[in-house]
Formats: C-alpha cells, sequence, structure tokens
C-alpha cells in the first residue's frame, strides 16, 4: 500500500490562505474551471470514444456495445454498465489491481448520472423480450490525476457515448445479424456533474490535485439538460451546511450548462 | 579518430562517443573501449574524458549538497526526509537536539513535524545505505514561507548562472527571495503572489531553454515585459 | 441498489475471414508491402505525473508507457541489496479489442508482462541503485497485432525520459509467415490467419536481442529470414525512436534561439 502523499505545510496554508481571500493559487477564481479539451472518436475500434483534458487531469472512456441477457425485471431493456480504472501510470498513488473504493465511487457517481437522467434510452437496446438485449459497456480509463476525477471522468462517459454509432442489425432465428450501416446511439439527456470542494468554509469549484488533499470535504452535483438535478455525492471526511448545498445547487445550475456547451459540440 | 560526434550534439542512450583511450564522464559507460552514452543529452569532450550533460535526470545525493526537503515521517530517533532522489534521507534528533535526548521526554514533532519544509545540507551518503541530512549550519532549518517548484536537477547549475548572475537577476527584477536545492527544488518567497508567479515563470522558461545560448538575456526580457503589462492594467 | 449481474454473450459478427491477405501482387490488405512497417508516430514527455512517459501509434496500435522510479520499494522486504527491483505491468483497456476485454489481468498479460520486462532489464544499469524500484506502465488503448513489441518500444522510450541510465533503447518488432509470404510487422488479421510469429526486441548498438517468442510453424532456413527482417524492423523502429527523443528538445531549442 502506497502511503498518502504528504502535503507540504506551507502550501496548505497558502491555499487555504488564498481561498478566503477569493483567489486560488493557479490564479483562478473560486467557481471557475481549468481549461478543458475534448476530443471524440479517440479509439476507432470502439463503438464510441472520447478524451476529455480538464487542466493537466486526463481521463479516456471508451464505449463498447455487446448483447447479453436483460435484468429480469426490466426485460425490455438495454443494460448500461459502468466502470472505472485508476490506472497505475496515471499518479503514484495508485496501484495495480482490482478497483478500489475509489474507482468503484468514481464509477457508480458517473453510472447514476447517466442512469437517473435516462440519458440512454434504453428501451430500444432490445432485441428480444426478456432474452437478448444490448449491453452498453462504458470504460473509464483514467490517464493522468491532477484533480477532480469525477467532472473529467463523466464528461469523457457523455462525450464517448454521443460519438457512439451502433451498427445496424437484424434478428434473424433469434440471432443478431449484423448488417451495414450505423445508426448513433439513442441518447435523450446530457447529464453533467460539477464538483465542489470544501475549503476553509468556502466552496471552490473543480479542484485541482493540491487543494483536493487540503480540501475538508468535496460534493458532486449532476444536473440533467432541463436544469433538474438527478444525482448527488458527498465525499470526505468533513462536513456541508444546509446553506452550503443550496448555494451549491444555484451554482451548478449555470455551471452545467456551461460545461454542457462544450461537451455536447466537442 | 575515435570521437564519433561533434561538442554539444544531441545523443541518445547507447550512441557510440568514443573508442580507444578515452575515459568515461558523467553519463556515459564504457564497453570493451568503447563509450557509449547513457543518458539523452549534449555530448562534451573535455581533453580525453567523454561526458554527456543530461537533458534530464532524477537527483542523485552528493556530499556537501544543500537540498530542499519535506518531512514525511517522525520516527523514534529522528526524521525521514524526502529530498525528491531514489532514497529518503534521514535527519536524526541528535543533529537538532544537543543535550542527549530522550524519545519519551522530547517532542520531535514539535520540531519538524510532517509536512514541513526544510533546508538541509547532504553530510554522508554511500550505496549502502539511505543519505544522512544536517541542518546544523546557519541557513538551514525549517521554511515558513514561500511557493516550491521542482525543475530537473541537471538543470540547476544553469538556474545560478555563472557566478550566480542568473539567478541575482531573477531576484532583482521580481523582489522575490530565491533558495535553490541541488536536488531541483526551488523555494520562491515574494511580496505578492504576483511576484512570485513572475519568478516561477522565469525558472520554468529557464528548465526548458537550458541547452540554447542568450538566455539571460531572453527571460530578463520576459521579465520586463510580463511586468509592464501587470502595471498598465 | 441490490447487486446484479448479467450475462454477456460473444457477438455474432459480420466479421467473416477476408478471402486473401496477400494479393498476386504481394501487397497486403493495408496497402503496404511484405518488409514494410506499419506507418508510426511517437511521442515522448506526454503524462504528468509519470517520471517518465512515451506514447505511439502502429497502425492501428495506440499504446501508453509510463515509468515510476527510481524509488523506495514498498513493501520493504521485496528490495534487493545490490540493484533496482523491475516491475513491468502490460495491460489492455476493456475497449481496445474488438469484444470488451474485461480489465481484471489475463493469464496472457501476466505472460506478457513477465517477457516484456525481460526485454527491458538488460538495457538498464539497475545495479547503480540498490533498494528502489522501478515500475513500468504499459497500457494498450488500441490493439491490432504486434502490441507487446510496441509496448517495449515506447515503455523503452519512457525509461529515456524518466532519465533512467540505459545501455542502449530496445526496439521491438514482429516478422512471420503469412500466405507463404514472409513479412514484417503483422498486424491482428495477419497473426490469427498466418502460420507463424516472431516478435522480437532489440538493443542495436549491441546487437543484443532480448525477447523472441515464436507461435506457429518455420523451417529453420524461414526462421533465419524472418529473424532478419524483423532486425530491419527493429533498427527502423530505433531510428523513430531516436528522432522522437531529440524532436523534443530541438524545437524548443530553435524557437528560442529565434
Amino acid at each position: 500500500m502506497t502511503p498518502p502523499p504528504i502535503v507540504l505545510r506551507v502550501k496548505q496554508k497558502r491555499i487555504a490562505e488564498l481561498v478566503s481571500s477569493g483567489k486560488r493559487l493557479d490564479g483562478r477564481e473560486l467557481t471557475d474551471y481549468r481549461e478543458i479539451q475534448v476530443e471524440t472518436g479517440v479509439i476507432e475500434r470502439a463503438e464510441g470514444s472520447a478524451r476529455v483534458r480538464l487542466g493537466k487531469t486526463e481521463v479516456m472512456a471508451g464505449i463498447k456495445i455487446e448483447t447479453g441477457t436483460p435484468f429480469p425485471d426490466v426485460p425490455n431493456q438495454g443494460v448500461l454498465t459502468v466502470n472505472a480504472e485508476l490506472v497505475p501510470l496515471a499518479s503514484p498513488t495508485f496501484e495495480p489491481g482490482p478497483p478500489n473504493e475509489n474507482a468503484v465511487e468514481l464509477a457508480r457517481i458517473v453510472d447514476r448520472g447517466i442512469r437517473e437522467s435516462k440519458a440512454i434510452e434504453l428501451e430500444k437496446l432490445c432485441v428480444e423480450p426478456g432474452k437478448k438485449v444490448f449491453i452498453v459497456f462504458v470504460d473509464v480509463y483514467v490517464l493522468n490525476h491532477d484533480g477532480n476525477l469525477i467532472d473529467a471522468s463523466a464528461m469523457a462517459a457523455l462525450a464517448a457515448l454521443l460519438n457512439t454509432k451502433m451498427f445496424n442489425y437484424e434478428v434473424e432465428g433469434g440471432e443478431v445479424k449484423i448488417k451495414p450501416g450505423y445508426t448513433p446511439l439513442p441518447i435523450r439527456n446530457h447529464p453533467i456533474p460539477v464538483t465542489f470542494a470544501k475549503i476553509n468554509g468556502k466552496l471552490i469549484l473543480d479542484p485541482w490535485l493540491e487543494e483536493e488533499q487540503v480540501m475538508d470535504a468535496r460534493l458532486t452535483m449532476t444536473l440533467d439538460k432541463d436544469g433538474k438535478i438527478c444525482a448527488i455525492q458527498k465525499g470526505g471526511y468533513g462536513y456541508f451546511t444546509t446553506q452550503q448545498i443550496l448555494e451549491a445547487a444555484n451554482i451548478a445550475r449555470e455551471k452545467t450548462e456551461e460545461l454542457r456547451k462544450i461537451v455536447v459540440k466537442g | 579518430m575515435p570521437l564519433f560526434y561533434e561538442k554539444r550534439q544531441l545523443v541518445t542512450p547507447g550512441d557510440l562517443l568514443a573508442e580507444d583511450n578515452y575515459i568515461t564522464g558523467d553519463n556515459t559507460y564504457e564497453d570493451n573501449g568503447k563509450i557509449y552514452a547513457s543518458r539523452v543529452g549534449l555530448v562534451d569532450y573535455e581533453a580525453r574524458k567523454v561526458h554527456v550533460v543530461a537533458l534530464k535526470a532524477f537527483y542523485v545525493p552528493y556530499v556537501g549538497d544543500t537540498v530542499i526537503g519535506k518531512i514525511i515521517e517522525v520516527t523514534t530517533g529522528g526524521w525521514i526526509v524526502d529530498i525528491n532522489a531514489p532514497y529518503f534521507a534521514m535527519l536524526r534528533a541528535s543533529d537538532v537536539i544537543d543535550r542527549p535526548f530522550k524519545p519519551e521526554t522530547s517532542d520531535l514533532p514539535s520540531i519538524f513535524d510532517v509536512g514541513d519544509l526544510i533546508i538541509a545540507k547532504v553530510v554522508a551518503y554511500d550505496r549502502t545505505r539511505d543519505p544522512l541530512l544536517t541542518v546544523r549550519e546557519p541557513g538551514l532549518g525549517k521554511i515558513m514561507r514561500g511557493q516550491l517548484i521542482e525543475i530537473t536537477p541537471t538543470k540547476i547549475p544553469r538556474v545560478i548562472g555563472r557566478k550566480g548572475s542568473m539567478v541575482s537577476m531573477i531576484k532583482r527584477e521580481t523582489g522575490c527571495q530565491i533558495t535553490i536545492g541541488q536536488n531541483g527544488l526551488i523555494l520562491v518567497s515574494g511580496k505578492t503572489a504576483e511576484d512570485e508567479r513572475l519568478a516561477v515563470m522565469a525558472l520554468h522558461k529557464i528548465e526548458e531553454e537550458s541547452h540554447t545560448s542568450g538566455l539571460t538575456d531572453r527571460v530578463t526580457e520576459m521579465l520586463r515585459k510580463k511586468k509592464e503589462g501587470v502595471e498598465h492594467v | 441498489m441490490s447487486k446484479r449481474k448479467t450475462k454477456k454473450k460473444k457477438l455474432d459478427t459480420l466479421q467473416k475471414k477476408p478471402e486473401k491477405l496477400i494479393d498476386k501482387d504481394d501487397i497486403r490488405l493495408d496497402g503496404r508491402k511484405l518488409n514494410e512497417l506499419r506507418p508510426v508516430k511517437i511521442e515522448v514527455g506526454v503524462l504528468g505525473n509519470a517520471d517518465g512517459s512515451a506514447y505511439i501509434e502502429q497502425g492501428k496500435n495506440k499504446i501508453l508507457a509510463a515509468v515510476y522510479g527510481p524509488k523506495e520499494v514498498h513493501p520493504r522486504h521485496l528490495a534487493l541489496p545490490d540493484r533496482a527491483v523491475l516491475r513491468c505491468r502490460y495491460h489492455m483497456a476493456p475497449f481496445s479489442v474488438d469484444e470488451r476485454k474485461s480489465p481484471a489481468p489475463s493469464r496472457r498479460e501476466v505472460e506478457l508482462s513477465k517477457v516484456i520486462r525481460e526485454a527491458l532489464e538488460p538495457s538498464i544499469f539497475v545495479e547503480y541503485y540498490p533498494r528502489t524500484s522501478i515500475d513500468i506502465f504499459i497500457e494498450v488503448l488500441q490493439a491490432d497485432g504486434g502490441t507487446r513489441c510496441a509496448g517495449i518500444t515506447t515503455a523503452s522510450l519512457a525509461l529515456a525520459d524518466a532519465g533512467i541510465p540505459m545501455r542502449n533503447l530496445v526496439a521491438a518488432c514482429a516478422a512471420g509467415k503469412v500466405e507463404g509470404h514472409l513479412v514484417l510487422d503483422l498486424m491482428d488479421t495477419e497473426d490469427k490467419v498466418g502460420e507463424a510469429d516472431v516478435p522480437l526486441a532489440l538493443m542495436p548498438n549491441l546487437n543484443a536481442i532480448t525477447l523472441l517468442q515464436m507461435d506457429g510453424s518455420l523451417t529453420i532456413e524461414e526462421f533465419e529470414k524472418v529473424i532478419n527482417l524483423a532486425l530491419e524492423g527493429c533498427k527502423q523502429l530505433y531510428t523513430l525512436q531516436k528522432e522522437a527523443l531529440k524532436s523534443k528538445y530541438v524545437v524548443a531549442k530553435e524557437d528560442a534561439e529565434e
């Protein structure tokens, strides 16, 4: 087990002091995001893919579509499954091995946003009710960890889903036969999360790595394209007051719209 | 002619630099009378010695070096310090506390605690054990404020400049205090965050362009231009 | 939320075997000649956190390599008293292949991690850093045959980028036999359908072969020709590796001195 990195005391003080006066170490305002770059179709072999750079954080998402059996309680729906890998090359603190609690939490937060906003029209992914449906595999691959993996991963997942092309097919004797041509994966919503960190009683958006190491707690809110909240996750050892949570929700409404434009266009 | 490259040419590991009676210098190795590069860098020859000025290399401790380090653990006998080298360094309690100390009554964390930044000197190092530090000399000890940046250690001489010319210039132009560790860590402490950011920009520029000429002038110009820009706002 | 599982079945694909992989003019499916390397693009120093990194695109292969170290070994009992421990992990992303691959390491990945480590180890001066570890990570983002070789080529650059002293870069390439022809740098379909595949890694200046494997069936004469083909491929890749390492610094130098 690699011990967690130790933050310099001098730096901790500096970050906290700056935040109190409304600034951050890299010159950003409290609610500014770092520069975002979205690239889609980076892995041609996958049905869909995207790479998001949020400052120096880099996350890749790949979409694969396979057939399988539906869940018994929703026999007419396709299946969504999200997995996240914190691969060791992304950070000295990531170890090889099965997903640890951070990787699992990351995957489930990304999953929740997509699932609860009903972003994918799963009803359209049914081949034979009760027997055969399409499974959409969303694989989030973190390539460089410089803070705020949640927002970067969710944006990458959404961009990859929007980039996804499904092969045309027909059902012959209960088996799926692929025909030429593609159609885009049916997507009806665009969930976008924003993640806040609490430092010295103040809320800041898009914490980078050192701010994350210093924060009391984090709060992620995922909103859909109509501005409705579809997922929330609080993380870390600290706490938030009701006022802070509502303040966050209001900031989230505007911010998610800004981010959505970047992801959906790019 | 046993020399295969010109001075200051860029070489990569395994490039044959010389043969027949040359001696190996930094970042080279010898095999069967032939001398090869072991790192990416600029080759140079001095009399019959061949060496490579590495463009990128991590810090390896050297006795006498001044280093900046981070306390990562307090033990019963002292502290373990991260000096950005393949090995952690040790600072013994006896180096700081004069009278013989008892672990039960001494409060080591009150002297240096985990997360503190210190300037120290390497007093002992060999390959069988971790490097040993001292903070006894004047100018060494805990750092209370400032921004820390990290550059590749091979560029430190360039940051210092001939007779300290480069670093003195940056201090003048930005009004910042600059403490340089041989291990590639540099502490910048200024009156405002803006001043510090200027100094940090200058240091990164030196790191990127260290292998070029006319650097001191270009850095000076960049700093002056940036300062003017800020004043006009 | 209750835990659920769903069964995944192999997709019936339209991918029937192509009629011929090599046509009557000795041109391959992707337009290459028999002894031609796939187009290669290399970049060094692409990741922020790693001590050294590199990225390669070779045909449809997309591979990222990163190096951390030398650093103290955790747990301590794994350290060696007289040299650095080398650890290597070759891993494929789930979306890197046609049929989604589970992220858990397969037996193939375990074997490849070992042979790749053994291909790189002779090039590193591990005896300079006792009691430390040097960790190498290779992530295949997209695969199209020959990934262990491309992984070695990239990892070697990542090691150089990390400033780790080496005897030589290591370049790797496979050659083999497809439809009776001896070919260089097999892609996935050629490897699956062909008669033999021989991956090879080389330290070019020292003429040392550090990886050699074979799948298939070849006469000894054919084998010798195949090895020579692979060596040729390695030498071409070595030139590209050196260019990639140098270009990082040359560009900065030119810009700066303008």
